[in-house]
């Protein structure tokens, strides 16, 4: 079967996950379109972040069924690298490779992985780099950036491998508060330009501006779901609502 | 969840010196020591008659030959600590593989080697390898001071297979999560990512390892090697058992390991605290 884009690009079905005895995903299932954004919002430890981990296979899963253009993810004989490289991560941490400069972090996938020529690479990092807004920052050590920049950096870094959908996993949770908003405008950008964003995020403000569709999770199942200004504005399960109420 | 990464211990961060060193040797320092030896020969000085030399005309007369065994000394401990670096690598990265089998004996070799006096495997190695080996048609001597480095090795090997080890475990496992995810194979993560990292915070221990190997060479006095420790037994000897001799030589060795071994303990610190600065 081969995948069309009139079929969801990441189909989550009825998935489980569990650490030991610990079950954190109790059968979640959720379906992202080309180009669509959505925002999975929780409290913490409901499963959020271990869920869109599952999407690019960091960690495994105990059931269900999670399709990436069509390619089974919870097959033993899955391709991990053909997988990783439709999905872009970026993480909480940043997670930037502090021996390379910034220009290096975003060149060292398509160099070493897709095995692009190097002028090429080049010139599509410096792009990145403008495109993140850190012109001039190309030879700085992570450990010379700011917290926002080396977000930006790792964001510029997944872009490089030109995925086709993007996680984001909690990934302003670390910065200081006004460095955030450089990198929401980022994710912003990205989002205009069409790319399909699955967000892990605190920032209510922010997923109600970009996300097409919240999906409020709670101790390892989805709650409740809907467009932006249904799920705010007239959220109908108790928990959503005890949420929301504390967050807003 | 946390702002501050909660798998990020104390005891996984790079090692970090102190501050301020509070004794730092100088030049004079050097003096003192030397001043000391001169000092304890001065009671044999004194007892010195006609028919013999003075401590000092010996000690002169010995000199060339004590610092050739000492080169030896230094040579045995560079030659042992090439070979066990790179079969310690070896067994390091092994200790990290993916197949249990692989882990599991790298593990085991790492451990028996790590915990047995150092001189039991010299003598291990003494008596276990043979005076020759025959490959083909050829023939390879083995010859004692061989035996010594490759008995001295051993230890070595399994020391820096935990060094590799421990760096590779104490670097945040978001650098592996970031890399995998960025499609990268096991092998380009760790030898483009992870091994680049752990230099930095393999360098300190694996000096500090050196300088205990050199102390330790004068072990394979004990098996027959004409390094310094032999040597200076043959001196004595050759000296006819003089007692007044006994202090002003051996404190000549002393300072001798002293002065190869202190820089590179200073090095070391050094190294320690600039890294702890820029990780």
């Amino acid at each position: 079967m081969t995948w069309t884009d009139d079929q969801p690009m990441v189909s989550v079905k009825d998935v489980r996950k569990s650490f030991g005895a610990l079950e954190v995903l109790k059968g979640v299932s959720l379906d992202v379109m080309k180009g669509e954004v959505i925002c999975i919002i929780g409290p913490s430890g409901s499963g959020k972040s271990t869920l869109i981990r599952c999407i690019n296979a960091l960690n495994d899963i105990q059931g269900g069924s999670i399709l990436v253009e069509g390619q089974e993810v919870n097959d033993p004989d899955l391709d991990k690298l053909e997988l990783r490289k439709k999905v872009g991560m970026v993480f909480q941490q940043y997670n930037l490779f502090p021996h390379k400069t910034a220009l290096e972090n975003i060149m060292m996938a398509p160099l070493l992985v897709l095995k692009d020529d190097k002028a090429a690479v080049e010139k599509l990092a410096r792009r990145l780099i403008k495109k993140v807004r850190l012109e001039g920052k190309e030879d700085s050590y992570p450990g010379e950036l700011s917290g926002g920049q080396q977000q930006r950096v790792a964001i510029a870094r997944s872009l490089a491998m030109n995925p086709d959908v993007m996680l984001f996993d909690e990934v302003t949770a670390a910065l200081d508060p006004e460095t955030v908003n450089e990198v929401l405008t980022t994710i912003k950008d990205l989002a205009k330009d069409g790319m399909t964003c699955i967000l892990v995020t605190h920032e209510m403000g922010f997923a109600r501006e970009v996300a097409d569709h919240i999906y409020f999770t709670d101790r390892g199942v989805i709650v409740e779901h809907g467009a932006p200004d249904v799920f705010f504005d007239a959220a109908k399960d108790p928990r959503t609502v005890e949420f929301l109420g504390q967050i807003l | 969840m946390n702002k501050t990464n909660p798998k990020i211990m104390p005891v996984m961060m790079a090692p970090r010196a102190r501050a301020t060193d509070p004794i730092r040797l100088k030049a004079w320092h050097g003096a003192a020591l030397a001043a000391f030896v001169v000092l304890v020969s001065i009671p044999a000085f004194a007892q010195a008659d006609g028919a013999r030399d003075s401590v000092f005309t010996a000690l002169a007369r010995w000199m060339p030959l004590l610092l050739k065994g000492f080169i030896f000394n230094v040579v045995i401990s560079i030659s042992a600590m090439a070979i066990g670096t790179l079969a310690g690598a070896a067994l390091g990265l092994g200790q990290i593989s993916l197949s249990s089998w692989v882990r599991k004996t790298s593990w085991f070799v790492t451990q028996f080697f790590r915990n047995a006096p150092w001189l039991v495997l010299l003598f291990f190695a003494m008596f276990l390898l043979p005076f020759e080996l025959r490959i083909g048609g050829i023939i390879i001597p083995l010859p004692d001071y061989l035996k010594a480095i490759i008995g001295l090795s051993l230890p070595v090997m399994a020391n820096v297979s935990e060094i590799v080890r421990g760096a590779v475990v104490s670097l945040p496992s978001g650098q592996w999560e970031a890399a995998e995810s960025l499609a990268f194979t096991r092998t380009q993560v760790l030898w483009r990512i992870i091994l680049p990292q752990c230099v930095k915070r393999m360098l300190p221990p694996w000096m500090n390892l050196y300088s205990i190997l050199t102390m330790a060479t004068v072990l394979a006095s004990i098996v027959g090697v004409s390094e310094v420790m032999t040597l200076t037994g043959q001196v004595l000897a050759a000296e006819g058992g003089r007692t007044d001799l006994l202090l002003p030589i051996y404190s000549t060795v002393l300072l001798m390991f002293f002065i190869y071994c202190y820089p590179i303990a200073r090095l070391t610190l050094r190294l320690e605290k600039k890294f702890a600065v820029k990780t």
